[in-house]
């Protein structure tokens, strides 16, 4: 890390830096992109990968944190920047240019906190729709409902980008057409099959080709990172369930885990296997459901149940000990809500055993079927280069030749003593992405045939103060939910509620990856590779 | 062989000795239009409750079981609902087209419905073009697909309908070509005479290789010229909601529903005429306690079951693969299907002329 | 008059009042013979044919997947006929959080829903908002926005309560009545008429 730091502050002696693992360098507006194009193309940085902007509103001021990883030397560093400019109209310079999913995560910060990046070919709105008045995650946000009230009208739509300028320090703003004038522009959601939920492409097609893709998320954007802030530490936990509901054991586990590391409370080893045990097995679940819905957005709807006989088969282990089917609020600040239920390591054991058998006939219906093969190889291709610059983590990423997998990479928990192989293929298409996640549940099986014999004995859950504060601080780690990599931002004021928590779901990127993935290929080849890329549309939206 | 003319015969002449001639035929053709409705609407209903227990049996599900016994009402529950459920007037579509639309569709199956050969003595017309006329009246239901995608001014629609145009065209070639296969093999274009050419020996066993190619190939074309998996793109749930039909409520979405499985009716109505001998008991030539002892099944049941089973053949490819993509589509028909059937026509010309059929 | 389901004894139903007092209204008001009994066929027809709009928005969509699923089969009772079209549809299972954007999309969907359409408000998201009741982005129930005709609380609701639930609107459709006074088209018709969407008429 001190080398890091050190190539920093000889290329900018300005920069301020701050904190030994995860260090955080705070630099001016004007000088920010000379640094971002530094860190991504210096040989010793290689900061190659954005893993999320952190819109923050500090009352006196607002501004960014960005979060940037290396895919070469595997550090993590944040870099602070300080908007210009008055609350009316703060600004920052875009690092749309040099890191592709900064179009979006600018987006949605400038939808959050309203700061405008300047030079960022896509300044709309993310979530919310046009007329919002305010925004949202200012910490003087005026939560009147008739300032927004509820209106069964339709939205105002806009064929317009908007784009800003920085002309001798003043901001000026100007429109750009999104589709071309002639362009037969279906629209795909949010109301339909395909979109996995209530996800929205404009789709620009010339006969069966499709031309253009403009994502709008927000059909289901519930507002979870403001909601946060009103609620005490452990009140916010379950509202990692309902992000992504089938990384619902992975984000509890997140966000418990970052709690702990900031409270400063050990837990017992016993929890940290029951914890890892979770979470291979709701992986396990939901690449099931994954192959499912696929095959389903193929045709082939058999599939879905014959996967779905696995993921129940799974729900009632997890029912047994959990007591919901989803949403489950398993893991807690400490530990685990309830001790295992009795014959849990039977029922696990049971399920191991017909993995394989299951697996075998997946393939033997739709791998091999040269229907499918069609369908699937060489659609969509991603490449390496491609998916770090546009942040696709998880199998997604993985199926490109990107090994990020963050259990390998920023181990956590007791996955760094756990045998295990991380699955990368290199074709980058959906073909290797259904592959991918095929693979992954063998691998999961394997984590969960290690573990399962050896669950050590001690409490399930150590004992924590019931009103829980942190110390003032900023915390950031990531982790492997099951579609990718989970960034949690904590940010506490010494007080019993988050002063700002922000969720970097793996989804998103996702969703804005696929204008680019799909353009020349067919209308129906936009279904292949949405659902291969296999996105959430909570987890997206929030 | 029970021979069903009588029934007829006795009915023309009970009929003849009441009214003048010109009133009987009026009659006849009231009655057999009216049995035709009944049968047509009986077997689309028994067809949509085959293959939703057939899909669920392929899924580990039970199906329908609540409404009648083993469930065999619920298709009925449907159709009762249907019927009064309420038929949605748009704005802003051309009303003339997107109302006659379902009825080409329905009209469409319905001729074609008339020249199967049922059973010995009860098909209802047979003139020598009858297969022809078949495949003409049947492509008259993707005017209607066409129409209706076309006339509800939904892009949806108009990709669904487009899809499907490109694909039927294409897919009644291959279609048109085995059939012709099969025609050189009888001798006649008549379905009555198809039949009865096949009294020894049914044509997929006397035509050996070069029918059992004709059969695969008819297969194939015949389930998508009913638009169904794997080559239901144009209403591809996952990709264009509900097609070509997506803007159609109550009955007349309900006679799409209907006519697509009367279509998978014809269609393999079809491939038993022309493969497995339409209405003919199973004959192996020198067997004859076996001939005798087949003859004593009625012959509609011979027919109703040769469709059912075929029937079940294409429900199965349904159930099983996954969706083609339009490309794909085509390329199967023009770069394989087509040339195959055309090298497949030839060779069963060879045949005929050296005459090495059984 | 009572309103009975094949194979489920009247008394382990008794337990929804409002059914119960739509069955005594209905047996006060009398009913011509051949009227009466063309309404039971057609209500037969109807309770037992109700097919869902492919629609969801969140975790409940998944559940109502796995109600279609080998495992709870809503097949058996004929309702797995999932149209994606809500011309074709009978009823919408509200399984989601409806947030204010999707309020228009969703008020949309419900109007297309072709007649006689029902909606089951699924999971406690669709009945008050749920969790995220105090968001500033959340739609506080879907009562304001359409008329609900089947409550299913849960977060979600498990695949037997989204059964539960479905067969109550059987049962509430089974004291409908086609021919004069439909008891809940009236209400329909005073809802929508207090909840005007602009540029859609009915």
């Amino acid at each position: 890390m001190a080398n890091i730091t050190d190539k920093i502050s000889k290329l900018f002696p300005q920069a301020v830096i701050e904190g030994d693992t995860n260090p955080v360098v705070t630099i001016s507006n004007e000088q920010w992109h000379d640094l971002a194009l530094a860190l991504r193309d210096d040989a010793d940085l290689k900061m190659d990968y954005l893993v999320t902007i952190v819109g923050m509103d500090w009352t006196e001021n607002l501004g960014c944190i960005y979060y940037l990883m290396s895919t070469t030397y595997n550090n993590i560093i944040g870099v602070k920047v300080l908007a210009q400019g008055d609350r009316a109209m703060p600004y920052i310079a875009s690092v749309a240019d040099v890191w592709n999913v900064a179009v979006t995560y600018e987006r949605e910060v400038y939808d959050f906190f309203g700061i405008v990046f300047i030079g960022n070919p896509d300044m709309r709105r993310l979530f919310l729709n046009i007329d919002w008045v305010g925004y949202p995650l200012r910490k003087d946000y005026d939560e009147n409902p008739a300032l927004n009230p509820i209106s069964t009208e339709s939205e105002r739509q806009t064929d317009f980008t908007d784009v800003y300028t920085l002309v001798d320090g003043k901001v000026e703003k100007h429109q750009e057409r999104i589709f071309e004038k002639e362009d037969f522009v279906v629209n795909i959601g949010p109301q339909h099959p395909a979109t996995h939920g209530v996800l929205r492409f404009r789709t620009a097609v010339d006969g069966e080709t499709i031309k253009k893709i403009d994502v709008y998320c927000g059909y289901i954007h519930r507002g979870i990172e403001k909601l946060c802030e009103s609620l005490s530490y452990p009140q916010t936990l379950h509202f990692m369930d309902r992000m992504d509901y089938f990384s619902a054991h992975n984000y509890h586990h997140a966000l418990c885990m970052l709690y702990e590391k900031a409270a400063g409370i050990e837990i017992s080893r016993r929890a940290q296997v029951i914890r890892v045990l979770m979470d291979e097995l709701s992986r396990i679940a939901s690449h099931c459901l994954f192959i499912g819905t696929y095959c389903m957005d193929l045709g082939a709807t058999t599939m879905l149940f014959y996967t779905l006989r696995v993921r129940e088969q799974i729900l009632d282990i997890m029912e047994k000990t959990c007591g919901a089917r989803m949403t489950f609020n398993y893991d807690c600040i400490g530990g685990v809500m309830q001790d295992l239920a009795s014959d849990f390591v039977e029922d696990v054991k049971a399920l191991l055993s017909v993995l394989p058998k299951n697996i075998k006939e997946y393939n033997e219906v739709f791998t091999g079927n040269v229907i499918a093969r069609n369908r699937m190889e060489g659609v969509g291709v991603l490449s390496r280069e491609d998916a770090i610059a546009y942040g696709i983590t998880g199998p997604s990423g993985r199926a490109s030749g990107w090994a990020c997998d963050m259990r390998k990479l920023q181990p956590y928990s007791i996955y760094a003593e756990l045998d295990f192989e991380e699955v990368v293929a290199t074709e980058g298409d959906s073909m290797a992405r259904f592959k991918c996640r095929l693979r992954e549940i063998e691998e999961s099986a394997k984590i969960i045939s290690q573990l399962i014999d050896n669950i050590p004995d001690g409490e399930y859950c150590v004992k924590v103060p019931k009103l829980i504060k942190l110390p003032a601080g900023s915390w950031f780690q990531v982790t492997e939910g099951c579609r990718g990599a989970f960034g949690l931002y904590l940010e506490s004021d010494g007080s019993a509620k988050p002063y700002r928590l922000k969720v970097a779901p793996p989804c998103l990127p996702q969703a804005c990856v696929v204008d680019h993935i799909t353009r020349g290929q067919k209308i129906a080849d936009l279904i292949t590779i949405g659902g291969s890329l296999d996105y959430i549309v909570p987890d997206i939206d929030r | 062989m029970q021979d069903f003319s009588f029934i007829t015969t006795w009915i023309d002449n009970s009929l003849r000795s009441l009214m003048p001639g010109w009133l009987t035929v009026t009659v006849e053709c009231l009655l057999i239009g009216v049995g035709l409705l009944l049968v047509y609407a009986l077997l689309a209903l028994f067809y949509i409750y085959y293959e939703r227990k057939l899909c669920a049996a392929f899924q580990c599900r039970l199906g329908p079981n609540r409404v009648g016994p083993w469930g065999l009402l619920q298709s009925f529950a449907d159709m009762f609902k249907m019927l009064i459920k309420e038929i949605i007037h748009l704005n802003h579509i051309d009303r003339f087209l997107f109302a006659l639309a379902p009825y080409l569709v329905i009209i469409a199956s319905m001729l074609a419905f008339a020249c199967l050969p049922w059973g010995n003595g009860i098909q209802v017309i047979d003139f020598n073009i009858g297969i022809f006329f078949l495949i003409a009246v049947s492509s008259i239901g993707v005017l209607g697909i066409l129409l209706a995608g076309w006339s509800s001014n939904n892009k949806f629609t108009l990709i669904g309908s487009l899809r499907s145009g490109a694909q039927m065209v294409s897919y009644e070639l291959s279609i048109g070509l085995s059939v012709i296969t099969m025609v050189c093999l009888a001798g006649t274009m008549s379905v009555e005479g198809i039949v009865a050419e096949q009294q020894d020996l049914w044509f997929i066993f006397k035509g050996h290789v070069p029918a059992i190619i004709a059969f695969v190939i008819y297969l194939i074309a015949g389930t998508a010229e009913t638009n169904r998996g794997p080559f239901d793109l144009p209403e591809a749930e996952s990709e264009l909601t509900a097609g070509y039909h997506t803007e159609y409520s109550g009955m007349h979405f309900g006679f799409f529903y209907l006519a697509e499985y009367l279509n998978l009716f014809i269609v393999s109505g079809v491939a038993a005429l022309l493969f497995f001998g339409g209405w003919m008991p199973l004959h192996i030539p020198g067997w004859d306690g076996f001939n005798h002892i087949m003859d004593y099944i009625p012959s509609v049941v011979w027919f109703i079951g040769k469709a059912i089973v075929l029937s079940f053949v294409i429900i199965w490819f349904k159930w099983t693969f996954p969706r083609l993509r339009i490309d794909q589509l085509l390329a199967l028909e023009w770069k394989y299907l087509l040339p195959i059937n055309l090298v497949n026509l030839v060779l069963m010309v060879l045949i005929i002329t050296f005459n090495w059929h059984f | 008059m009572e309103v009975t389901t094949k194979s489920m004894p009247y008394e382990a139903w008794k337990d929804n009042e409002y059914i119960e007092k739509l069955v005594n209204e209905l047996r006060e008001s009398g009913t011509n013979i051949v009227v009466g009994s063309l309404d039971k066929l057609i209500n037969w027809g109807r309770s037992n044919s109700i097919w869902p709009l492919t629609f969801a928005t969140s975790c409940c969509g998944i559940e109502f997947v796995s109600l279609g699923a080998a495992r709870f089969d809503m097949a058996r009772f004929g309702w797995e006929v999932a149209r994606s079209s809500p011309r074709q549809a009978d009823f919408m299972m509200v399984a989601g959080t409806i947030v204010n954007r999707m309020v228009p999309v969703f008020r949309r969907l419900y109007d297309q829903l072709a007649e006689p359409k029902y909606v089951i408000a699924c999971g406690s998201c669709a009945i008050s908002g749920g969790p995220f009741r105090k968001s500033y982005h959340v739609a506080k129930g879907i009562e304001d926005i359409v008329p609900v005709d089947v409550f299913v609380p849960g977060c979600p609701p498990r695949p037997e309560a989204m059964i539960y639930g479905i067969m109550q609107l059987s049962r509430k459709i089974k004291v409908e009545r086609f021919f004069g006074g439909v008891n809940r088209q009236e209400k329909q018709k005073e809802f929508l008429a207090a909840h005007p969407v602009e540029g859609v008429e009915d």
